[in-house]
């Protein structure tokens, strides 16, 4: 089959993008879309052209890295699928594919379908974890935990952290995936102790970060890859509640300066970005 | 160079003890001072970054992905094995270390692999403690399921995302680190070269995949958990982005490479369906458990399956091996339907897959039964090829899946360059010959939460001189960095990475994959150096080094592909014998079984780089097997 693709195209960072028109011919529909996307790119490179950049690694759903909008949807029109684990058998021929970007402030687009979704890795830095140092855990049996509450944060826990959510949301917010983790950790035992200040911190976090608040609209569960219910924000705002009338609400948040590569680069023109710059290197601590 | 691979002194069950006793330890104080350069945050580099900086170490990782959390770990489905006893069926350290030496073919270091076998007991304390959300019974405790033919039910899982949660786990406690400023995240960054300073691993080169900024790191140690080279073969069940290209350049850089053709093939993938394919998908092998494997008796049968008669039906599996049948182990059921798809009688596309029936299963059992011990395949299946498992039988074929091979370290996890460490697949301590089921998630968790924080600190103990990136030698290092990226980027001629990475690919499966013999060895190690010359002479990479460039990435890595392939045959050519993922056609019983030679092959062999052109030089690190004598392999 022939597929018509209007891909964005941004240079880098700085540049204006804009949408560029392409046809791929025999496209089979055994193919998965990134696929397409290789015979595409290969053609490209042949004439001498750069390729169109998207990101993707594992190719089987879970890794979390591939993902851009296609006629507006993310992943594409699959339900529970990445679109790397989309195949072409769900187009027609002739088809007019608009591809972009995730669009959110907090995930600046590095180029053409590849943005920055470093402002996740630093909610999860903010409080996604049972602080537990290595060596010194007790035998695992010691602690039960009830098959149902261990179901339950397995589903939570399967968030693959593609950013889906927040491209689906009207206000870009990460609250699904924000409330994934924190609805895994505090259904268990484990995440106990410091569920007031994890839930304080990563939301200071996702604040920060500039992605919006939820109002309920539920496009994020939709498009979903991994299936994340809506619940987990409930379960979010509910700990989020309780956090600040417990005896944790004066503890100092544990919160990260926000250092996406855009505000590094903006510091520093494109032209002087060739050489390496001393002055970046990590300061001593 | 003399091998020493400095195994403590003393019964085996004390060995681990004793070395740790024995290591030096850095005070409290001075760790602050000490800088670790990680790269790779795997399960591997991800629990060792995390633990050494809650030690108090500076450290920093590296990953060519956008975020720590991606790498390919993630992946896996299975389970990790733990010798925990928890179902009282008889298991212990002892006997995971038994299956393990005789899984690996004999082909491993027996400290090593005990020492797995202890450790594993800890890794599934440390994780749980992390909130890692296991499977459980209604009882609250740890469930366990069997696996990979292993006699006891030692495997703990969660869902079929296993490696994933443990990677999230060791991923959280390491962004625990970030936010304690122990640990300085580079995403998106790859390690081009590796820095020595006096014989010793002193930092790294990278470049910044989004700027393309090449910059230079310093360390006092610097860890490789880079994961394995299975992407050398094109099609594998690893991601797009996995590559060898670290330790290649450690290789290079004189640390030896240890027994590169030991890969391991799993019989249940998706066949590919075209020239596009860009990579291979595992279905989980328990599959097989009730589905029975066939292909139709007469050559080019082009008939639908549903409409061929049982008769006219090759069993081939039952026929070949009436005990094990479906479950022979990995590498014999990939050789034998590799066998029948030569004969011509191979399904589906190119004639390469053979049929997965569940069939006379779901006469048997009912379809609501199978689609709960299954029906997360069957969907992923379904998605994957359009065809529903319920309607017709599954095709698959055997794909490459893991490298056992990988930089020779000694003990204390340390290559032959002092101050380079390697971990999980990127080393190639424990798995010998043949990995089981369940076990990789194990030795890279392994490796990083309770081998290295120890032994790096005895490395660092033992003082150097303090060292920074205006050393000349790290001047040396970026030039040749960038003088490599300018050679790929100035080739301008007509083929793609991706074409010429294809064509390695094609020629190392045919001739170096699941059947190896002197000729088609002979063939490939002739084929390679044509197409590393087509590379370097027809290679095109649009656009510049400056900027976020996939191509150039890509070709960079094939650059060191089309190397490592030409080992990897030298290697499996020199071994005359058969053992666990090296089948010789040459050396096989008269049953079509491996066929070791354990009075010349019982050892290690790690190559050492002599320069572009020149052959490798041969070193042997001797294996003894004091606790499990060694014995031939039956599946009969």
């Amino acid at each position: 089959m022939r597929i018509v693709l209007e891909i964005w195209r941004q240079r880098d960072p700085w540049a204006d993008g804009r949408f560029v028109r392409y046809e791929v011919g025999d496209v089979n529909e055994h193919m998965s879309f990134l696929e397409m996307l290789d015979v595409l790119n290969q053609a490209l490179v042949r004439r001498g052209e750069m390729p169109v950049a998207f990101d993707s690694d594992c190719r089987e759903g879970i890794c979390g890295t591939c993902g851009f909008l296609v006629n507006g949807e993310a992943h594409g029109p699959l339900r529970n699928a990445t679109i790397c684990q989309t195949h072409m058998r769900h187009f027609h021929d002739g088809d007019v594919l608009r591809l972009e970007p995730w669009r959110a402030a907090a995930f600046p687009v590095l180029r053409d379908l590849v943005v920055d979704r470093g402002a996740l890795d630093r909610i999860v830095a903010a409080g996604g974890y049972v602080s537990v140092r290595t060596g010194g855990a007790p035998d695992a049996n010691a602690l039960p935990v009830p098959k149902t509450d261990a179901d339950r944060a397995m589903e939570a826990a399967a968030c693959i952290g593609c950013g889906a959510c927040v491209a689906a949301c009207p206000n870009a917010s990460a609250a699904l995936f924000t409330g994934a983790k924190i609805t895994h950790l505090s259904l268990l035992p484990q995440g106990q102790p410091e569920r007031p200040l994890r839930v304080r911190s990563m939301t200071e976090q996702a604040r920060a970060e500039g992605f919006g608040h939820c109002t309920s609209i539920g496009e994020c569960a939709a498009v979903c890859p991994a299936g994340i219910q809506l619940e987990v924000i409930a379960r979010m705002n509910r700990d989020f509640l309780r956090a600040a009338f417990s005896r944790a609400a004066g503890e100092p948040l544990t919160v990260l300066p926000v250092t996406s590569p855009m505000r590094r680069y903006e510091a520093q023109p494109p032209g002087a970005r060739e050489t390496a710059d001393p002055a970046e290197e990590p300061a001593e601590r | 160079m003399p091998l020493d691979a400095k195994i403590p002194a003393g019964p085996i069950e004390q060995k681990w003890e004793r070395r740790k006793y024995e290591l030096k330890l850095v005070n409290p104080a001075n760790k602050r001072r000490h800088r670790i350069l990680v790269v790779g945050t795997g399960l591997a580099g991800a629990s060792a970054a995390a633990s050494l900086a809650e030690l108090g170490y500076e450290v920093e990782t590296f990953c060519y992905q956008d975020s720590p959390r991606r790498a390919h770990s993630i992946a896996a489905q299975g389970g990790i094995n733990a010798a925990k006893n928890y179902q009282n069926d008889g298991d212990s350290v002892a006997r995971l270390f038994y299956d393990t030496v005789k899984g690996g073919d004999f082909r491993s270091r027996e400290a090593n692999v005990h020492r797995l076998a202890e450790l594993s007991v800890n890794i599934i304390d440390q994780c749980a403690a992390q909130g890692v959300p296991f499977a459980r019974e209604y009882g609250g405790l740890l469930a366990n399921r069997s696996f990979g033919g292993a006699l006891v039910s030692r495997t703990f899982y969660a869902r079929g995302q296993t490696g994933q949660q443990l990677l999230l786990g060791a991923y959280q406690a390491l962004q625990r680190q970030v936010t304690a400023g122990k640990v300085v995240s580079h995403p998106r960054c790859e390690m081009l070269e590796l820095v020595l300073v006096d014989g010793r691993a002193r930092g790294v080169v990278t470049r910044d995949l989004v700027t393309g900024a090449v910059r230079s790191h310093a360390g006092d140690a610097v860890v490789l958990a880079t994961g394995g080279y299975g992407n050398v073969f094109y099609l594998s069940t690893n991601a797009r982005g996995c590559n060898a290209t670290a330790v290649w350049r450690a290789h290079r850089k004189g640390a030896l490479f240890a027994n590169p053709c030991y890969t391991q093939i799993h019989p249940t993938c998706i066949p590919r369906s075209g020239e596009y394919q860009s990579k291979l998908t595992l279905m989980s092998e328990s599959l097989r458990n009730d589905g029975r494997v066939w292909v139709p008796a007469r050559r080019g049968d082009g008939r639908p399956p549903g409409q061929i008669p049982d008769a006219e039906r090759d069993y081939y599996l039952e026929r070949m091996y009436p005990t094990y049948g479906n479950l022979a182990p990995r590498d014999i059921a990939s050789r034998a339907a590799k066998t029948v798809c030569d004969e011509g009688r191979g399904v589906g596309p190119g004639g390469l897959g053979v049929y997965l029936d569940f069939r006379d299963a779901f006469a048997r059992l009912g379809r609501r039964v199978l689609d709960e011990r299954y029906g997360n395949l069957f969907e992923m299946y379904e998605r994957i090829t359009g065809d529903d498992p319920h309607e017709v039988p599954m095709r698959i074929y055997p794909a490459v899946h893991y490298t056992m091979g990988g930089l020779w370290v000694d003990y204390d996890l340390q290559s032959t360059i002092p101050g380079l460490f390697v971990l999980g697949e990127a080393n190639f301590s424990d798995h010998g010959a043949n990995r089981l089921g369940a076990s990789a998630l194990m030795q890279g968790l392994a490796d990083g939460y309770f081998v290295v924080p120890y032994t790096v600190g005895d490395h660092l103990a033992r003082g150097q001189a303090k060292v920074d990136t205006s050393h000349a030698a790290f001047r040396d290092a970026e030039r040749e960095v960038a003088a490599r990226t300018a050679r790929l980027l100035s080739i301008g001629g007509r083929r793609t990475a991706d074409d010429l990475h294809r064509e390695l690919g094609t020629l190392l499966w045919a001739d170096a994959g699941m059947a190896r013999s002197r000729a088609s060895l002979e063939h490939a190690l002739a084929g390679i150096p044509r197409i590393r010359e087509a590379f370097w002479s027809d290679l095109r990479v649009p656009g510049t080094g400056e900027e976020l460039n996939q191509e150039l990435e890509r070709a960079g890595r094939v650059a060191d592909f089309l190397e490592l392939a030409e080992l990897l045959c030298r290697d499996a050519l020199h071994r005359e014998e058969s053992c666990g993922g090296h089948f010789r056609v040459e050396h096989q019983t008269p049953d079509g079984e491996a066929l070791r030679d354990d009075a010349r092959f019982a050892y290690v062999a790690a190559w050492e780089w002599r320069g572009p052109g020149e052959a490798p030089v041969l070193h042997q690190e001797p294996l003894a097997f004091e606790y499990v004598p060694l014995q031939q392999r039956s599946y009969k």
